[in-house]
């Protein structure tokens, strides 16, 4: 990452989670002095147009990211590997909607 | 009356809604600039749903009462041809005589501070305003103000955040900040003291009793100031008239950009 200007706000990634949701989805990101105005900077620009009922931020760089060039080591050794899926199982039909 | 008294409120909201809005495009950061943005446009909501009140409050007066209302001469015009009024010919077709804002809201914008400090002074006293008027009897007036409480508190919190951060900032914003503090103060009178109508509206049983709130604004006031390092301003000599019509220089420019278009091409619509 590259070093931050010392003239500008902390970035903060914002998640927002709607009304009808479950989880907080990742809404976008924007500059703020501290957490209390990344908050209201939040509400401002990402739920203007009612998307959402409930705010995480966090500052950007609390953010660890995988490595893309790491992608093959990391998840191709899944996709060989269908006992991992519970799907040997015969379901009665009471509970065929599971 | 409630007319007049209504239509008071929904000046306060059209002129610092527009003053607000100049702001659009130009704030110091992106997300401010939209977050201001959003404030005047709840502002200018505000203003809507006071205006269209008022419009109704209007056209349910007597004919021969309708034209001692104002003096304006291009509302008047229209009262005269017996068109009903809407909100467009009230926000647009009144000179500023007619206009009952409050000083505090036509003054320019300045620096930011001075925008914050503006809106610090109107939010406190409009949390605690919008707080009783919506227990007012009058039924339209009860409705909107305790919409207009919500913004209302968002709106507080934003402009109290910004005066705290600015006024135990770095020198410079401290400086820029107290400034803007005192520059504001002697237009602060003006919102504490009541004039004829909002006592006739006490009286009345619909109007704010603004003696009750005075002393709660004064607390919150103090309260953020002190948080922000900030000194309370000590002058006791406060401008008046803008409720009863008598504004400053800068009405006559606001008006004039606000209601170019609509007396330049009469009944023009997006």
């Amino acid at each position: 990452m590259s070093q931050q200007n010392k003239n500008e706000w902390p970035l903060w990634e914002v998640f927002i989670r709607s009304k009808a949701g479950l989880d907080h989805k990742h809404a976008g990101s924007l500059h703020a002095a501290d957490a209390q105005m990344a908050i209201e900077n939040a509400r401002d620009v990402y739920t203007r147009r009612m998307e959402g009922v409930s705010i995480w931020v966090v500052e950007s760089k609390y953010i660890r990211a995988s490595d893309p060039g790491e992608a093959a080591s990391l998840y191709e050794p899944a996709t060989d590997k269908i006992y991992r899926h519970p799907t040997f199982y015969d379901l009665p039909d009471e509970v065929k909607y599971m | 009356m409630s007319l007049i008294y209504t239509l008071r409120l929904a000046d306060d909201a059209l002129i610092l809604g527009h003053r607000i809005s100049e702001w659009t495009g130009h704030g110091p950061i992106l997300e401010q600039d939209i977050a201001i943005t959003n404030t005047a446009l709840d502002h200018l909501g505000r203003a809507r749903s006071l205006y269209q009140y008022a419009a109704e409050l209007f056209n349910q007066l007597p004919d021969a009462q309708k034209t001692s209302v104002f003096t304006s001469v291009a509302i008047n015009a229209l009262v005269a041809a017996g068109t009903p009024v809407d909100e467009d010919d009230l926000a647009y077709l009144r000179d500023s005589g007619d206009f009952r804002n409050l000083l505090l809201t036509e003054q320019p914008n300045g620096d930011w501070a001075c925008t914050i400090a503006r809106s610090f002074y109107y939010d406190a006293f409009h949390y605690f305003y919008f707080s009783a008027l919506q227990h007012s009897s009058n039924a339209a007036l009860a409705a909107i103000a305790a919409k207009s409480l919500k913004e209302t508190t968002y709106h507080l919190r934003w402009s109290s955040e910004w005066v705290i951060r600015l006024g135990d900032g770095t020198e410079e914003s401290h400086n820029r900040m107290q400034q803007a503090i005192d520059d504001m103060w002697m237009y602060t009178g003006e919102m504490l003291t009541m004039n004829a109508a909002e006592q006739e509206a006490l009286a009345a049983g619909y109007g704010v009793d603004i003696a009750q709130i005075a002393p709660l604004w004064q607390n919150r006031v103090k309260e953020i100031l002190e948080e922000a390092t900030l000194t309370l301003p000590l002058g006791t000599w406060m401008q008046q008239g803008g409720k009863d019509g008598i504004h400053s220089e800068n009405m006559g420019y606001i008006l004039a950009e606000m209601q170019f278009l609509q007396r330049a091409y009469p009944g023009m619509e997006w």
